[in-house]
């Protein structure tokens, strides 16, 4: 274990981490602000993929899918909300649970549909690509760190937008009291498309950004989904501070957790032994950390103040 | 004097800046009904439901019955006897005022555990439940769904589950509210003759039905309890007066 | 009573009696095996109306509970044909009945400690906790390599049933299609009970529950471990249909598929689960013989109901629920 590892180890969770915490940030403020589950979310991520992918391959820059793919994932967004969505705010849970996962079976199917069942391919931008050294001389992919600044970025970009502009101040009206934003003139459903695109958005960068990482498939999305709802359960739901905070924890401990439990276990049990069960172990690790949080803090880390 | 059944010594409650419940001590005796008067926001509700278990007090204690009931849910009071009705009615909208009875019947009886006994042909359930709402009147609306009668109706399913619970005081949060004068009578008489079998605690803005029923009265302002008396005392107690009454006394 | 509702009910119990005897007359054994599968989803969807319908809870990890059922059935199957004892020297075995109660017991003891914590949570939490949970429950499965890890576990001979020989399709529907009454009767058991009163009035109104003095968590947890168990029993017969532990018998598509054949026929009806999962397989056979997206379709079906049609096949075909 050297410092090298541990450091490139430690980067990759934070990647992760940023990653889903692009993907939480969307979901929980669809919540917060719409009350409404989405599972669909995952689509929304593959449908930024496969833009990218799509139109990197036609026009060959990388830089244009980017931009294909934040058009694409909100449009897409906007046109859900508006077609489906919009009917499902005053319905219960149970009802928004399988209308957007009849919006997953379609998704998926219509990009297998337009697509085929084959990956498609992304690679990384020149600028982006080659190493970088890092103390303890290891060398982390430039590739990455920019997924990092990017995360970071957008961290920043939310906090500003939600704090400080005017559309902001309205989301969180939002948030705290549904029905006197309306009555104070504010126009909600114009507000709430908005925010369903600006969290389809953000769901679709994760997925281009990550795209150029492993393959852009069918499917991708739903593994992240899962997560996503792992970090914004830990973090409360409602609350961008705690998709943040959730999403470097759950990115972190997952990571480490894969590559640490196995060499833990290898100390006690034969190593090919260590692998297996440490593998299995690391898979349940962060839903054990959610269930641990839980059983404290039933709504998680940070939950929003209002009812 | 009687052991009170109800007693709340020095009941504090703040939420952030502000005393919802500052120091309240009041009790409720056997056979009479103490009504909670107050201006809206002076924490009426709060302290109902701090006796009631939902919100947990910062300091005081509540002896129900003798026992210090701090450190028990809302469930375990109800089983200790403790009736309560809702300012804005809470029942099981889709199950009828029968069943919605034999629910309070069946959790007065012990235990929810039965499994194999269809609860429609359960006469240990049935009898009590449609003798009850024959007593409030509403007999002939039994197999409506809830969610059907009327507000009057409502209020008077939730004091006929208060009484399947054969509760040793009751709790009545605004029942009157919504209630047009026809209604207000009839639940004032039904009022009347109910504390005989329980005491009630009684929270009202109705001032005639207060003046009518109430064996004493404690006002609730800002938190505190700033008097507590006979109807005639508290009508005549200028403090009072400025506070709440204005010009209705 | 022979109410609107009960007729309907009779007619589908028959007509998913008749339709698999009539085909193996006919010498069609694939269409008793379609009615078999109908029959399982029904029953698994069933228990998950125990706690969706009745109790309202959202449960999307259910399938955890399916494919701790269809491991049971997978384990135990193989221990005994490999003739290798189990854990604590324990052999396998063949027959389903005790197969069947390991698989209770399985689901049940990890109902309990899933609900445990879930149960102290509501709403979108209830149901994203069950997600993760269930989620748990598949990556454990597919990291252990001894049973079958990601490619699953085979069932290399159908396990047995005294009295019957399972390895005939129409026997074996005959198993699972007394099993499936049973359970149907159970939940109707269940429904009118005082237990079930509960239950129903704590998805409706849980203060007033608690109100009346009965403990909310107490029954929607017992509600939440019955249910469970009722699913994992679907899921041994299942993996006996296929004679195959998939561990996508434990993925969240499962779980939203379990939820999907409830809104299909009808949530909290009796036979509700018997007419969605009735419903499922045949959009299956019907539209994937037409097109092999033809989940595409499902998907707008699915859409459809949820917007215009919430009270799925039975609200269509008997009207609107009576409660009583």
């Amino acid at each position: 274990m050297t410092l090298a590892l541990a450091l490139e180890q430690l980067l990759n969770g934070i990647q992760l981490g940023v990653m889903l915490f692009l993907m939480a940030a969307g979901l929980t403020l669809i919540f917060g602000v719409m009350g409404l589950i989405n599972l669909a979310h995952g689509s929304l991520y593959m449908v930024g993929a496969f833009a990218c992918a799509a139109v990197a391959a036609w026009t060959g820059s990388f830089w244009l899918g980017l931009i294909a793919s934040l058009a694409c994932a909100a449009a897409a967004g906007a046109i859900v909300e508006l077609a489906v969505i919009r009917r499902l705010y005053d319905r219960d849970h149970l009802d928004q649970v399988l209308a957007t996962f009849a919006l997953i079976l379609i998704f998926s199917e219509g990009t297998r549909w337009l697509f085929g069942d084959f990956p498609l391919y992304l690679d990384i931008p020149a600028l982006l690509q080659g190493v970088v050294t890092l103390p303890g001389d290891a060398s982390y992919p430039v590739y990455r760190l920019a997924i990092i600044a990017v995360g970071a970025l957008i961290a920043l970009g939310l906090y500003l937008l939600i704090g400080k502009t005017r559309l902001g101040m309205r989301i969180r009206a939002g948030e705290s009291d549904r029905e006197m934003i309306g009555a104070l003139g504010v126009d909600i459903r114009t507000l709430y498309t908005l925010v369903f695109a600006l969290g389809s958005a953000l769901a679709g960068l994760a997925g281009a950004l990550v795209g150029a990482l492993q393959s852009v498939q069918v499917g991708m999305g739903e593994p992240v989904l899962i997560l996503a709802f792992v970090v914004i359960v830990i973090g409360g739901i409602g609350s961008i501070k705690g998709a943040l905070y959730g999403a470097l924890l759950v990115g972190v401990t997952d990571t480490l957790g894969r590559f640490l439990l196995p060499q833990l276990l290898a100390l006690f049990v034969d190593p090919s032994q260590a692998g297996m069960i440490g593998g299995a172990m690391a898979s349940m690790l962060i839903y054990v950390v959610m269930a641990v949080i839980l059983a404290v803090k039933p709504r998680g880390l940070f939950p929003p103040a209002h009812a | 004097m009687a052991e009170p059944v109800l007693q709340i010594d020095n009941l504090v409650k703040t939420f952030g800046a502000l005393r919802a419940t500052d120091g309240v001590s009041i009790d409720l005796r056997p056979g009479e009904i103490h009504a909670l008067i107050g201006p809206n926001g002076a924490g009426k509700s709060t302290l109902i439901h701090q006796i009631c278990g939902t919100v947990r007090p910062d300091s005081g204690t509540i002896r129900f019955a003798g026992e210090d009931i701090g450190a028990l849910n809302t469930a375990e009071r109800a089983q200790k006897g403790l009736g309560r009705t809702f300012q804005v009615s809470s029942l099981a909208p889709e199950f009828s005022a029968l069943r919605n009875v034999m629910l309070a019947v069946q959790a007065k009886q012990g235990s929810s555990f039965g499994f194999f006994k269809p609860v429609m042909q359960d006469r240990s359930l049935v009898d009590p439940a449609m003798a009850i709402l024959e007593r409030v009147g509403l007999a002939d609306r039994a197999r409506l769904p809830a969610a059907e009668l009327s507000h009057g109706e409502r209020r008077q399913l939730e004091i006929a589950m208060a009484l399947a619970l054969q509760s040793k005081a009751f709790l009545l949060d605004e029942p009157m509210a919504g209630m047009g004068p026809e209604g207000s009578k009839r639940l004032t008489g039904f009022l009347d003759a109910l504390r005989r079998e329980a005491p009630i605690l009684l929270v009202e803005h109705d001032m005639d039905a207060v003046f009518a029923l109430a064996d004493r009265i404690s006002v609730l302002v800002y938190g505190k309890v700033i008097a507590t008396g006979t109807v005639d005392e508290i009508r005549s107690n200028p403090t009072v007066r400025t506070a709440y009454l204005g010009d209705h006394a | 009573m022979l109410t609107r509702e009960n007729t309907v009910n009779l007619v589908l119990a028959l007509l998913l009696l008749v339709a698999p005897l009539a085909a193996n007359a006919f010498g069609q054994p694939f269409y008793v095996t379609l009615a078999t599968r109908i029959a399982i989803l029904a029953l698994a969807a069933l228990g998950l109306n125990l706690a969706l319908g009745l109790g309202g809870l959202v449960s999307f990890g259910h399938a955890a509970f399916f494919g701790i059922g269809g491991y049971a059935a997978g384990i135990l199957s193989s221990h005994a044909l490999s003739y290798e004892p189990m854990m604590f020297g324990l052999p396998g075995t063949v027959q389903m009945p005790v197969i069947w109660i390991v698989a209770v017991i399985a689901a049940g003891l990890v109902a309990l400690a899933i609900g445990a914590i879930s149960l102290r949570t509501s709403g979108v939490y209830f149901i994203m906790i069950t997600l993760a949970f269930a989620q748990m429950v598949y990556y454990f499965a597919i990291s252990w390599p001894a049973y079958g890890g990601e490619d699953g576990l085979s069932i290399l001979v159908r396990n047995q049933f005294p009295g019957t020989n399972t390895m005939k399709p129409l026997s074996f529907f005959l198993v699972c299609y007394g099993v499936l009454l049973a359970g149907i009767a159970l939940f109707a058991l269940i429904r009118a009970s005082r237990f079930g009163a509960a239950l129903q009035a704590a998805r409706q109104n849980e203060t007033r529950v608690a109100t009346v003095g009965i403990h909310p968590y107490r029954i929607r947890l017992t509600g939440f471990v019955i249910s469970a168990m009722i699913t994992s029993l679907a899921g041994a017969l299942y993996a006996d249909l296929n004679r195959f532990v998939s561990p996508s018998m434990l993925s969240w598509h499962m779980s939203g598929e379990l939820i999907v054949l409830i809104i299909l026929g009808g949530t909290g009806r009796l036979f509700g689960p018997l007419a969605g999962a009735a419903l499922y397989v045949a959009f299956e056979f019907a539209l994937g013989g037409l097109t092999e997206r033809w989940q595409f379709f499902l998907g707008l079906i699915l859409l459809g109901v949820v917007l215009f049609a919430r009270g799925g096949l039975l609200g269509l075909l008997a009207g609107k629920a009576k409660h009583g």
